[in-house]
């Protein structure tokens, strides 16, 4: 959260107040508040269970919250709750301004289709109409995500774990967007795989100044990544503040245990 | 045509054009509908007829639902009156409606279609009646309807191109020769299936009414007169309908849908108007294709009648 990865107006881009998700009687998250800045990166970790990704669908509008509100800052300057967005809106916005990178690439990508047209999509969704143009920008990005460009009009089933993450990445840059959300990204790769995919993502947040939100429950990806971190625990969080800090020196006793079972790994 | 003679029997006390008068209202608010959203496909409670699905149940309800007794129907399948799905269905309203039937275009009041649009230009107050198998234009590439439904809503068409796009880099072209997607009305997503793409440009600000029905789908939906209808493409990719290098074998006519014709087992073959209507009249005025005589002995003919 240094000075300079900030845009010119210091005011949040994301702000969740009292964001609570009961499933029946079941909790999901419960009464979670904070502040994230324009090229800020938040993890939220927590052990299995405790909300991550319920909170992440929440802040992404992918599910109701039972309470709160998620306001953000539109490319216009106007904070709206995305709750009272329309349809039309919201739905626009998930595709140009935000992006949302899953774990499973096949919940993100479209499985059957080419790399070139599942990174165009969303171009096409906002009114691109020059083919030869779509394609380049695609080129460019599958260059961007180190993907080999003759593979351009491969489908990503033929594809291995890394490159379709990297894929998905790309799919959800191609409209610059400004904030993306993360549901583990690098889960299930194996661990070379993972140090690439977290290599590339570093330098694609700084290079384009990109706010986001990513769950993981390793510690090593947040400490990586994240300017600042969320530890939850039964829904709730529990412990909050600049990434170093809360992994170096935690406060509470539960993130105390996170972090050594993490260290003894 | 014989499962239509059997079901009916010979003395069956059926309502004009078959459907009870409930059902055809019913029918035609959906039309009305359809006619006040271009483009929407309106859902409709289809009746079973006396045809399995896949006859053109769909069309044969919207032509019942709108059909007079003064009115003048033709029936064509893949551009032709004479084969059996179109002789059974003229039939079967000659038969419970006894209306008159036609062959010619320009003499009809209602065409009910499968595949084809007639050559010759409709003219206002004619009705065009689709037989249309699948109504979704989205459904190959998002088989859930509550996703379709609300692309719709929205006007979200993007996916649609990602399909053009794909053929493109698949096949150097867009590959997709029938039911290749339009924009009514500057709106709404419509299938014209299954015409081909060749016919796309005859839906553009057609004066006629154009009307479609899937009876198994259960949807109506409808272009009203001089709408526009436009064929997605790429700017550098333009809409284009297939192109015939040679006129119809038979009546010489040019820019028109040809068949291809075997005409023996060493590889003889010929192209000829897939509008057989068309074809017989321009031969009616004069016209001689290759098979049926040179240039020169056309114009022989034409002056010695
Ligand atoms: N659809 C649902 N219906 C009922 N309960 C649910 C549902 N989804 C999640 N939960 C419950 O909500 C709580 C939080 O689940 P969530 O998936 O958000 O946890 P998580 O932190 O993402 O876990 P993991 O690390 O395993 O992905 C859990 O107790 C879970 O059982
Ligand atoms: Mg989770
Ligand atoms: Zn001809």
């Amino acid at each position: 959260m240094s000075p300079e990865t900030m845009s010119a107006d210091d005011q949040p881009l994301l702000v969740a107040r009292g964001v609570t998700k009961r499933y029946g009687p079941h909790i999901g998250c419960i009464d979670v508040n904070f502040e994230l800045f324009p090229g800020e990166v938040l993890a939220i970790v927590g052990e299995s269970g405790s909300g991550k990704s319920t909170l992440l669908s929440v802040l992404s509008t992918r599910l109701d919250p039972t309470a709160g509100s998620v306001g953000y800052r539109m490319r216009d300057g106007v904070m709206r709750n995305v709750f009272d967005l329309n349809e039309a809106e919201r739905r626009l916005l998930m595709r140009t301004d935000w992006g949302f990178v899953h774990q499973d690439a096949r919940e993100g990508l479209r499985m059957g289709i080419s790399a070139g047209g599942n990174v165009g999509e969303r171009l096409m969704a906002v009114g691109a109409r020059h083919y030869g143009e779509i394609r380049s920008t695609a080129l460019d990005w599958l260059n961007r995500v180190e993907i080999d460009q003759t593979r351009i009009d491969d489908a990503p089933k033929t594809f291995s774990g890394g490159m379709r993450q990297r894929l998905q990445i790309a799919r959800n840059l191609v409209t610059n967007p400004r904030l993306i959300f993360m549901d583990e990204p690098t889960g299930g790769l194996d661990v070379s795989v993972q140090a690439r995919l977290l290599d590339l993502l570093r330098g694609l947040v700084a290079d384009l100044g990109l706010a986001v939100v990513i769950v993981t429950h390793d510690l090593a990806v947040a400490r990586l990544l994240s300017h600042r971190i969320m530890v939850m625990r039964h829904g709730r969080v529990i412990e909050t503040g600049l990434t170093d800090q809360v992994l170096d020196d935690p406060r509470e006793p539960y993130t105390q245990l996170l972090v050594s079972s993490v260290l003894q790994v | 045509m014989t499962l239509i003679s059997a079901t009916l029997g010979h003395a069956a006390p059926y309502n004009f054009a078959y459907l009870d008068e409930q059902t055809k209202r019913m029918i035609r608010r959906a039309i009305l509908k359809a006619i006040a959203i271009p483009g929407y496909q309106v859902p409709f409670a289809s009746r079973e007829m006396p045809m399995p699905y896949g006859w053109g149940t769909g069309g044969v309800q919207v032509t019942a639902a709108i059909i007079g007794p003064s009115d003048v129907l033709k029936v064509i399948d893949q551009g032709s009156d004479d084969t059996t799905n179109a002789v059974s269905i003229r039939k079967f309203f000659e038969k419970t409606a006894g209306v008159a039937v036609t062959t010619s275009t320009s003499a009809a009041s209602i065409i009910q279609t499968r595949h084809r649009i007639p050559e010759e230009t409709l003219k206002s107050g004619q009705v065009l009646v689709y037989q249309v198998p699948i109504p979704e234009p989205l459904r190959f590439l998002e088989p859930r309807e509550t996703e379709t439904r609300k692309m719709h809503a929205l006007s979200e068409y993007g996916l649609m191109h990602v399909k053009l796009y794909e053929d493109i880099a698949r096949h150097g072209h867009i590959a997709k020769t029938y039911a290749y997607p339009t924009m009514v009305g500057g709106r709404y997503l419509m299938d014209p299936s299954p015409t081909p793409k060749f016919d796309n440009p005859k839906m553009h600000r057609s004066a006629a009414l154009q009307l479609f029905g899937a009876g198994r789908e259960k949807r109506i939906y409808a272009v009203p007169p001089h709408t526009e209808v436009v064929s997605l493409d790429f700017d550098d990719h333009p809409f284009e309908v297939n192109k015939f290098d040679k006129p119809c074998a038979l009546c010489a006519a040019e820019g028109v849908y040809l068949d291809e014709v075997i005409l023996d087992d060493r590889g003889g073959r010929m192209f000829v108007c897939s509008d057989t209507d068309h074809c017989e009249t321009r031969r009616a005025d004069g016209h001689r294709g290759e098979l049926l005589g040179s240039p020169i002995e056309q114009k022989e003919a034409t002056h010695v009648a």
